[in-house]
């Protein structure tokens, strides 16, 4: 047998610095989440705030089957460390057989009560399912495009570019495409979860801001060389905040006709806020016809793409 | 001496089972073109559908060339491993000329939609068709290549254990591309008109 | 003409930005460096015939270890470049990248570290450990095996040839997602790079599982049943099962990608009815089960680590072998959790959520094995046991955090954010690095004869888990924060910048550890006097490898072992040594035609990259030929007769005997520090420095 070698057992010891590291960082995590920055766990929305809900039961959930195992793993290794010569040591011993069927059985319970709550949670939190409240509901179309998003309120007939204003308690419904763009995802952190805006689907997103404010949103998907500057602003205001914003727009300079839908299709990156009067009420249709029909469209797309080259 | 033997055996029976695991590998390759055909077939964007390009009497005589070929290859394989030489020659000749004649309708049909201005670039249902039913052709292709090549080293060589693996190895590929074929047939001509 | 001989390929191909001409002069300098060193030394013929034609698996698991080491190096410079750019591109500055430049690091990244470097350890430790656990002189098809590795090859080749023409790489994420990456969005060679760098070395991959299914279900020592097949060819037989069953589907969903591009058919386009969400679906059907291929050998290598550092037999073999099998079904049927967010209904999401919640169980299960293989144990704290130890924490956070991702709400809030990022950096630094550099040291006497040096080892192990946390928790941070991922510029207004530094600073300390290994295996070939292992047996190991000399002789086994247990090696040592009887040895010959055909495959591939129709079409011509003339050569073996093994074993005897009164002590202790390297590494330098003078005088 050789003799027990000093350097190895200081790194038995040793073992124990790794679950402290953990700890540590986890309070690194702690002291960040007091602060504010944290959308995800700062909802300023209904659907942000039951989504971090259940990120939280989970969290704890799995916290509490993790760290006990945590805490068997490392003191096992710990207590039977060569050194410790006070630690029984068996090669040949035999645990039951029960212990098989715990190992099976204790995961196996923490994944259905986790797997219990999750099932109804994505069936109550669909994207597509409308939300009850008090406030008659209102819908914003959105279009992503190469690199920016045009928002276009049907029942107010204004549209915004990379701006998006919402009344509070209202439940807004955001029916989302693109058009001549990448999958995109549309994401705003402090209102709730992201969802994909692609090219002929309209994919639809139930949010509900609660709390008045500035909300920073983004695509979370890349989508090209303009991916980062695609950020807009989500504002949520009370509900005469928002007429008296409407009909603001409604003075605006320009109309989103079909030229300044043009132009706007062209390929930009970075763009500031944009605010129009008026839009075409087909506008939205068109949109998500033009991938259904012929494909002159495309041929014409993919040279002026070759030209650009 | 009798040690040989044996490794030459265990050799056969590895080499077998390999290419029965390759041949799984090119099924899933299949079944995602089976999968692609069946999300995209209908996306036709008003143009034409299988049911106004297929012809089933072409489709029908496909099959028939190749569900023959298969049985002279099973009849070609029973020779080889009888070490019966010119019956081998022969039956798998035969099975490469049904092969070839196969291969002659696909390409005949292929041709006749790119004249008619069908081509895979027109829609996805048509990408779908070409490369679906041009993978398998392919397959058909290489297994003719394989077939001419080891009929040769056939003729040069004899029928030794090593040609005799190879043979094997080739009527199960063939035989694996009938499979294909008749899922092919069923599934992108015959639902086109059901 | 000029078309149709050179395609699309002209003079802005050429190298003209600062990072393409850097890296062509560094690419062209390393391989005019190789070229003049071998010169020198007369190498060409030795390597040429026995390194490069060699279908010994020990020596292209070498070969492997060789160029996944190279490309751990370059996947990491580009992580240094990512960290770079994001640590500072806040606000006004914009870093020192464009944002198009930054997207191509970050997706070569990807790509170079999971294909070319994750894979290349992962099939390296397979093909040098797995003939020897399981008995066997060689793999089922010794050729198969050539051609797989230079399969990859070229793969690395494509991945790098960029810098040389071309100049982009793709600049789409690691998957290059459609519409994205299609004819549509990506107009250059980029994603075509990608598609053939990861066509061809796909391929390889394929063949080499096949390979290696054959040889663990056909060549298992006499005796050794499944249910004694040591835990790591378990782990790299359910990878292997995985891999050839996902694998085909990403050589068909890049076939469909490149007929989109190359002949602008409408798989995935936007119009001409073509469905992107398909392209989604497909990739993940083999991007998820990728992960769990990599993965379950580092189960594998895990589980004989924590047995042999033990000194106690797995425990609860079974329950372990079968957590790794149900991890890797479960794993074929999750890929749908990365893309919840793509509008599926919500029971489609909720089905593939609980698939991903059931498949932690299978999981959990192999942790509570280790547990108990510990029990009752006497462990020793050798490095491999740190990574053993280190993984355990690491993996957990990735996986606790992937477990909450795939509870689809609350994926709507983490998806494509830096909490994903982070989340899969746990698993696969943490799990799959990990579990690499174990079994690296673990193995590395049996490959070299040398063990590692610990001191120094012990050092790049804390760098790492120190390093780690310090770039990668940040990083869940700022996932909650509502950082998207692949950002190359935000607002100073976000307040990430903090954070990001930390995440610099914590890749500084990684690249530390990385360093710190390379001075650990220089370390190690400096005291190989001290550090040799001549028993062939130096952690008292349990399974036949160990049985073998260190290095093991070319045909592994001199006379085939009966197994009739688990710990196969472990009872031989019990019951004492017997006589063997020797007997001929069937090898494989050299061949070169795994060689060739790559160098087609690579023109295929360049061909289409380019449009040079004529080179694809002549390459592929070529395959046929060398494919066709390997095939029909019927003596592909030679005979090593019973007397020439008696010799040659006779001989590795009495070196053996040699070597081990040179070894006179073994104690770890006095292994090497990094600052005693230094100094051996500055003396030698001088003294070449002064020999090269008084040479020059004289």
């Amino acid at each position: 047998m050789p003799k027990p070698n000093k350097k190895r057992n200081r790194q038995g010891r040793l073992v124990w610095l790794m679950p402290l590291l953990f700890l540590g960082f986890g309070l690194v995590i702690a002291y960040f989440i007091h602060d504010k920055n944290i959308a995800v766990f700062h909802p300023k929305g209904l659907i942000a705030q039951e989504q971090l809900h259940l990120t939280l039961f989970a969290g704890a959930l799995l916290l509490a089957a993790a760290v006990p195992t945590m805490f068997l793993l490392y003191f096992t290794a710990w207590k039977y460390r060569e050194s410790n010569t006070k630690a029984v040591h068996d090669p040949y011993v035999r645990l039951s057989k029960s212990f098989v069927w715990t190992m099976w059985v204790v995961p196996f319970i923490f994944a259905l009560i986790l797997a219990g709550v999750m099932w109804p949670a994505t069936h109550r939190l669909e994207p597509k399912k409308k939300i009850a409240a008090d406030a008659k509901p209102m819908t914003i179309q959105v279009i992503a495009m190469r690199w920016k998003w045009i928002f276009l309120y049907p029942e107010q007939n204004i549209a915004t570019v990379n701006f998006v204003q919402l009344p509070v308690d209202t439940p807004v419904t955001f029916e989302l495409t693109g058009d001549e763009v990448p999958m995109s995802s549309f994401w705003i952190p402090n209102l709730g979860g992201q969802l994909y805006a692609m090219t002929s689907h309209v994919n639809t997103l139930n949010l509900m801001a609660e709390v008045p404010g500035d909300y920073p949103g983004a695509t979370a998907e890349i989508n090209g060389p303009g991916f980062a500057g695609m950020r807009f602003t989500a504002r949520a205001s009370s509900a005469a905040d928002f007429d008296r914003w409407v009909s603001e727009t409604k003075q605006a300079n320009h109309k989103l006709d079909a030229e300044s839908y043009a132009n706007l299709l062209k390929p930009s990156e970075s763009n500031p806020a944009a605010y129009y009067s008026a839009y075409d009420t087909d506008l939205y249709g068109k949109v998500i016809m033009k991938y259904m029909g012929s494909h002159a469209a495309h041929d014409n797309q993919i040279e002026t793409n070759h030209e650009q080259h | 001496m009798s040690r040989h033997i044996d490794h030459e055996a265990e050799a056969t029976d590895r080499v077998m089972f390999g290419f029965w695991v390759y041949l799984m590998t090119d099924l899933l390759m299949f079944a995602i073109l089976f999968a692609v055909y069946a999300v995209l077939h209908g996306n036709t964007l008003g143009g034409e559908t299988g049911r106004d390009l297929f012809s089933l009497p072409l489709a029908l005589q496909e099959t028939l060339l190749l569900l023959t070929s298969s049985f002279t290859c099973g009849i070609a394989m029973i020779a080889a491993r009888q070490r019966k030489k010119a019956q081998t020659l022969l039956w798998f000749g035969i099975t490469f000329a049904l092969g070839l004649a196969f291969l002659g309708l696909e390409l005949y049909e292929f041709a006749e939609f790119i004249h008619e201005g069908h081509t895979m670039q027109t829609n996805a249902f048509l990408s779908s068709f070409f490369v679906l039913v041009g993978t398998h052709g392919l397959h058909i292709t290489s297994g003719l290549l394989w077939m001419g090549v080891t009929l040769i080293y056939v003729m040069k060589r004899g029928l030794n254990d090593h040609l005799v693996r190879k043979l094997a190895m080739l009527s199960l590929f063939w035989h694996f591309l009938d499979i294909v074929w008749i899922f092919i047939f069923t599934t992108v001509y015959l639902r086109a008109f059901v | 003409m000029r078309e149709f001989l050179l395609g699309k390929l002209d003079g802005h191909a050429l190298p003209h930005e600062w990072f393409t001409i850097a890296g062509s002069i560094a690419f062209i300098a390393m391989m005019l460096a190789t070229i003049l060193v071998i010169t020198r030394l007369k190498k060409w013929k030795w390597l040429w015939s026995e390194w490069l034609t060699s279908v010994d698996p020990k020596k292209i698991g070498i070969m492997y270890f060789i160029a996944g080491g190279f490309m751990l190096a370059r996947g990491g410079l580009d992580a240094v470049m990512i960290w770079l750019q994001q640590a500072f591109s806040s606000g006004d500055s914009h870093g020192y990248l464009s944002a198009d430049h930054f997207q191509q690091v970050f997706t070569a990244h990807g790509n170079i570290m999971v294909f070319f470097v994750a894979m290349a350890f992962i099939f390296g430790l397979i093909n040098y450990i797995v003939p020897l656990q399981i008995g066997a002189r060689d793999l089922a098809s010794p050729f198969l095996n050539t051609l797989g590795f230079w399969l990859y090859i070229a793969g690395v080749v494509m991945v790098n040839m960029f810098f040389l023409l071309g100049g982009e790489y793709a600049a789409t994420g690691w998957l290059a997602v459609a519409p994205l990456s299609g004819p549509e969005f990506s107009t250059g060679v980029g994603v075509d790079y990608w598609i053939w760098s990861l066509q061809i070395s796909g391929i390889g991959t394929t063949l080499g599982a096949i390979n290696f299914i054959m040889t663990i279900l056909r060549m298992r020592a006499p005796g050794m049943s499944l249910w004694k097949m040591p835990p790591f060819t378990w782990g790299s037989l359910c990878s292997m099962v995985m891999a050839v069953t996902v694998f085909p589907l990403l050589t068909a969903t890049l076939f469909l990608m490149f007929f989109d591009r190359y002949f602008g058919t409408h798989f995935f386009t936007t119009t001409g009815g073509g469905d992107p969400m398909m392209y989604t679906n497909l990739i993940w059907m083999w991007g998820h089960p990728e992960v769990y291929i990599l993965m379950l050998p580092a189960f594998g290598v895990f589980t004989e680590v924590v047995s042999t550092f033990s000194r106690k037999a797995v425990a609860f073999y079974k329950t372990n072998v079968i957590g790794m099998i149900g991890v890797s079904s479960f794993a074929l049927s999750v890929w749908l959790h990365h893309f919840f967010t793509m509008g599926a209904s919500a029971n489609v999401n909720a089905f593939f959520g609980v698939m991903t919640i059931f498949i932690a169980i299978p999981t959990a299960v192999v942790f509570f094995t280790w547990i108990a293989t510990m029990y009752k144990g006497r462990i020793k704290f050798d490095t491999p046991m740190l990574w053993f130890l280190g993984f355990v924490a690491i993996f957990t956070i990735g996986g606790l955090s992937g477990v909450i991702l795939g509870i689809p709400p609350a994926d709507f809030q983490l998806h494509n954010s830096l909490f994903l990022v982070a989340h899969f950096h746990s698993n696969v630094i943490g799990g799959v690095l990990f579990g690499i550099f174990c079994g690296i040291t673990y193995w590395f006497p049996k490959f070299t004869g040398i063990k590692l040096n610990e001191r120094i080892g012990r050092q790049a192990f804390w760098c790492w888990v120190i390093g780690f946390c310090m770039s990668f928790i940040p990083m869940y941070i700022l996932g909650l924060m509502g950082a998207p991922r692949r950002l190359d510029h935000y607002d100073a207004s976000t307040g990430w910048q903090p954070l990001f530094v930390m995440m610099l600073i914590g890749g500084i300390i990684i690249a530390i550890g990385l360093a710190l290994q390379i001075a650990q295996i220089i370390a190690s070939f400096i005291q190989k006097n001290r550090l040799r292992d001549a028993t062939g047996d130096p952690w008292d190991g349990r399974t036949l490898e160990w049985s073998v000399a260190s290095p093991p002789p070319f045909y592994n086994f001199t006379v085939i072992p009966k197994v009739n247990s688990r710990d196969a090696f472990w009872d031989m040592k019990q019951a004492g040594d017997h006589k063997p009887e020797y007997e001929d040895i069937h090898i494989p010959k050299n061949t070169a035609a795994g060689i060739y055909i790559s160098i087609f495959a690579f023109f295929i591939g360049f061909g289409f990259v380019w449009h040079i129709n004529w080179l694809a079409v002549v390459s592929f011509i070529g395959i046929l030929i060398v494919f066709i003339v390997r095939a029909f050569d019927e003596h592909p073996e030679y005979t090593l007769t019973a007397s020439e093994v008696k010799e040659l074993e006779a001989a590795r005897t009495k070196q053996a005997k040699a070597e081990r009164r040179h070894n006179p002590t073994n104690d770890r202790d006095e292994d090497m520090g990094l600052w005693e390297l230094i100094k051996v590494i500055v003396t030698f330098g001088f003294g070449l420095a002064r020999k090269t003078l008084t040479r020059g005088k004289a």
